[in-house]
């Protein structure tokens, strides 16, 4: 007993070794990293984007005033912000900046640059587009007392507040440059990041070089990089292979991972997380019989989700079972308690056998519907054809049609879908973001369940104000279990972030998001 | 011969407007938005007042009716207008793909025409022995192999066996015409290959036929020397359904190699094709259009000018 403790710990040492040596080693300074990224940004703004492909993008040009330490995530720690206080009431949030910080222009950054970046965020003015003026709507005034401190005053309590000022999307931008035009961050990069903005050709890649004046002494280690778009996952892998491009951070598969292994053996580093993504089953609730809790609940019943996570998890990226946090993450339901709620259950037989009985009790035993589905195939098709296999064994028949995602999204938005795949794609695991999705319809439009319930709206709310962490988790825990026993949409199973990276690309920090850590101001090339 | 080709140029200006016309309304009535694609694509949570207000910034809220107007005025003012999803020149964006998606397309001419013209015409003057029946082993496999697959094929052996790809980003031509030709050589010859195997059977088909012609059985009897039989009286009339064939394959080429330009990762007009598709850019969609068809109209106008050089009773009705 005694030697296989040792035997262990010895284990545990060298891996710890071997983790942190690498992180351990002095970083080198110069050469240039060339990445993939397998989607193109439409625009350079920051504060009107959902997508990684802007922040992959974008992201080495900017600071934001706090951002996530991804090695203790989901911790904050300052960026532009060099110290920060909470009123205890949470009430109000006053930042210091960081001295010396200057523009990639050459101009001095002020508190007057924060106060214009979120009076855009929270208020944008005509033909600017802000995809998070709800985020911030608790925002009552901003003050700025002297160039180098802010002070925001809330509205009402906002207990994720901290977090969202750690969000990747807030790129602090001049205040002259907003002035003068509002648009310009949509064309024109000036951000305080560790590299200046380069050129960017399109439909080809996107480069920077490293930022001489970056606040951060001694950072970017990186002379330039060169972000490539590659849209097509075969021309990602060659290029990878080849080390034309020496990661692809973003995330891929199951498939693609152990075909660069075999390939490159020790040559590539593979990094895997669970992610904050995960897909959904949305029951339109306004057409008939899905507006009978009955019938939704028999289909989330049917469900094997412990038995599909096993099989999804080998071809897909779909892997870890869970409810509406992360599992894994602090507010997420432990299995315990989750198996206990409808459609998570792992006693599939018994759980298949009250689904029958409820379609019969509802007078729909051989229900007939279209699953509505993107055409993407990862992971979306075998989520698809894995759920119409699930429900065909309580004698459900499924029609299945996948289309591009204008066409899905408009038949959403239309209400004129049946069942849907939906998708929940989120930066950190804070609950403010993961529940906002289940809200009533008239105040979350990508509720594709078209639910209204008052409810769940009032438990919402009331978790936002709530300062006190466990009060807090135990409304999380009530809006979803009335969430699955209405069975409105649930979960199918969360993602798997698997990160590929040359063994000579370090500093690189995996986290949950493919969002978070993208500036590459530690990035450094062992070579 | 001037009127014949004035008569063919002023047909074209009715065959863009009909593709204007068409491609308007056939967009219109395909669902999605664009604004739902570049907002809410991502799983992002945007309020329905955001979504309106980006439909009015760019337009989407206008009636179909004005919509319209302004794209025909466009169209005949040659102001394609700006990309919904980039929010550049249509224009622009297409010029920046263009100059790869051309050189592609005339790289892999070269290489079809330079192969399939000689081996067309020896597999028809060496009717059944080996040479016509390894053109036809050749000529099989060009047509039945995808471009894609063969494109990946090239790309995986070059991996395989020089641990070597080819530059993942286009360098222009002007500006260091090797790194250019390094990068597109092999999706040429990818495409070329299937390009080639259509003109050499089109050529060997066309030249048995035209050999079997009176014409050629009195040039014969004429005492005229076989080399000059072949190439002054039957090639030059075989050719012209081969020229058919080159010029429409050349034209498919410049839009139509989507995969192929995604396998080799390469920012051509195909991809961009695609991608303004799939995120519902009307105004790109549009543009892409009427270049494809200004490019099918302009070489269809080279054929018929073609077929009137090398046949005179065209020029003569």
């Amino acid at each position: 007993m005694r030697s296989t403790w040792m035997a262990l710990t010895l284990l545990g040492s060298a891996l710890a070794f071997g983790a942190g040596g690498a992180v351990a080693q002095t970083p080198k300074k110069g050469g240039t990293l060339n990445f993939a990224i397998s989607a193109e940004t439409a625009h350079y703004d920051c504060h009107a984007s959902d997508t990684y492909a802007t922040l992959h993008f974008s992201s080495p040009f900017y600071s934001t005033l706090l951002r996530f330490n991804l090695a203790k995530f989901p911790e904050v720690e300052g960026d532009l912000a060099k110290s920060w206080t909470v009123a205890p009431d949470l009430m109000s949030y006053t930042f210091k900046l960081q001295e010396g910080v200057k523009f990639h222009d050459g101009t001095a950054l002020t508190s007057e640059d924060v106060k214009a970046t979120y009076d855009r965020l929270r208020n944008p003015p005509q033909g600017v587009v802000s995809t998070r003026k709800a985020t911030f709507a608790d925002i009552g005034t901003i003050e700025t007392p002297d160039p180098l401190t802010v002070v925001f005053k809330m509205k009402a309590v906002n207990a994720a507040m901290l977090e969202h000022f750690a969000s990747p999307w807030n790129c602090i931008y001049a205040a002259k440059d907003l002035a003068a035009n509002p648009a310009i961050p949509r064309t024109k990069i000036n951000g305080t990041g560790p590299f200046t903005f380069v050129e960017h050709v399109k439909g080809s890649h996107v480069s920077g070089k490293r930022n001489t004046g970056y606040f951060k002494k001694g950072l970017p280690y990186l002379d330039d990089y060169k972000g490539i778009f590659t849209l097509q996952a075969a021309a990602m892998l060659n290029a990878l292979q080849g080390g034309q491009v020496l990661a692809e951070f973003r995330g891929i598969s199951p498939a693609e991972r152990d075909r660069l292994v075999a390939a490159m053996g020790d040559k590539i580093r593979i990094e895997e997380q669970s992610w904050t993504l995960n897909l959904l089953i949305a029951f339109n609730t306004e057409k008939k019989p899905f507006d009978d809790v009955r019938v939704r609940k028999a289909l989330l019943m049917a469900i094997d989700r412990w038995g599909g996570s096993q099989g999804l998890s080998k071809i897909s990226t779909l892997r870890s079972v869970g409810g509406v946090i992360r599992p894994g993450s602090p507010f997420a339901t432990p299995e315990a308690e989750l198996v206990k709620l409808p459609g998570f259950s792992k006693d599939i037989k018994k759980s298949r056998e009250e689904a029958k009985r409820l379609l019969k009790e509802a007078g729909v035993p051989d229900l007939k519907f279209t699953l509505w589905n993107r055409n993407l195939a990862m992971p979306y098709t075998p989520a698809g054809v894995f759920l119409i296999d699930q429900w065909r064994q309580i004698g459900v028949t499924v029609e299945h049609k996948q289309s591009d995602t204008g066409t899905y999204l408009a038949t959403m938005n239309a209400g004129n879908h049946e069942v849907a795949i939906d998708f929940s794609n989120l930066f950190m695991d804070d609950s403010s973001l993961g529940l906002a999705k289940y809200l009533s319809v008239t105040r979350a439009p990508e509720n594709r369940s078209r639910s209204k319930d008052a409810e769940l709206d009032k438990l919402y709310d009331d978790h936002m104000r709530e300062r006190d962490p466990a009060k807090r988790k135990a409304l999380i825990r009530a809006f979803e279990k009335r969430l699955f026993e209405q069975a409105y949409q649930q979960p199918l199973l969360w993602w798997h972030r698997i990160v590929p990276t040359h063994k000579v690309v370090m500093g690189w920090e995996m986290s949950p998001s493919h969002n978070l850590g993208q500036d590459l101001a530690e990035v450094w090339l062992n070579q | 011969m001037l009127r014949y080709t004035v008569n063919r140029i002023l047909l074209m200006i009715p065959t863009l407007l009909g593709v204007a016309v068409l491609i308007f309304f056939m967009l219109r009535v395909v669902p999605g938005d664009i604004v739902e694609v570049k907002l809410r694509g991502d799983g992002g949570s945007v309020t329905q007042e955001t979504i309106e207000a980006e439909r009015k910034r760019l337009g989407l809220d206008k009636p179909w009716h004005e919509q319209f107007v302004g794209w025909m005025v466009g169209v005949a003012t040659l102001d394609l207008g700006i990309s919904m999803w980039t929010e550049r020149p249509v224009v622009e964006e297409m010029a920046l793909r263009l100059e790869l998606s051309l050189e592609v397309a005339i790289l892999a001419t070269i290489f079809a025409v330079l192969i399939a013209v000689p081996l067309g015409t020896l597999a028809a003057l060496f009717r059944d022995t080996w040479i016509d029946y390894l053109m036809r082993i050749m000529t099989i496999g060009g047509i039945s192999i995808p471009s894609f697959w063969f494109g990946m094929i090239i790309m995986l052996s070059l991996l395989a066996l020089f641990n070597w790809l080819p530059p993942i980003t286009f360098t222009s031509i002007y500006e260091d015409p090797i790194a250019n030709l390094t990068q597109l050589i092999w999706p040429a010859l990818a495409v070329g290959y299937r390009y080639c195997a259509v003109a050499a059977r089109m050529i060997r088909s066309s030249l048995l036929e035209v050999l079997n012609e009176d014409y050629i059985r009195t040039a014969r009897a004429k005492g005229v020397f076989e080399r000059l039989v072949i190439s002054r009286h039957a090639l030059r009339n075989a050719l012209l359904p081969a020229i058919t064939v080159i010029g429409l394959e050349f034209t498919f080429l410049i839009g139509g190699l989507v995969v192929t330009e995604q396998v080799f990762n390469l920012n051509g007009i195909g991809q961009l094709f695609v991608q303004s598709v799939a995120r519902n850019d009307f105004t790109l969609i549009q543009g892409m259009v009427m270049l494809i068809a200004g490019f099918y109209v302009l070489v269809n106008l080279g054929i018929d000018l073609l077929y009137a050089v090398f046949d005179p009773r065209i020029r003569y009705e």
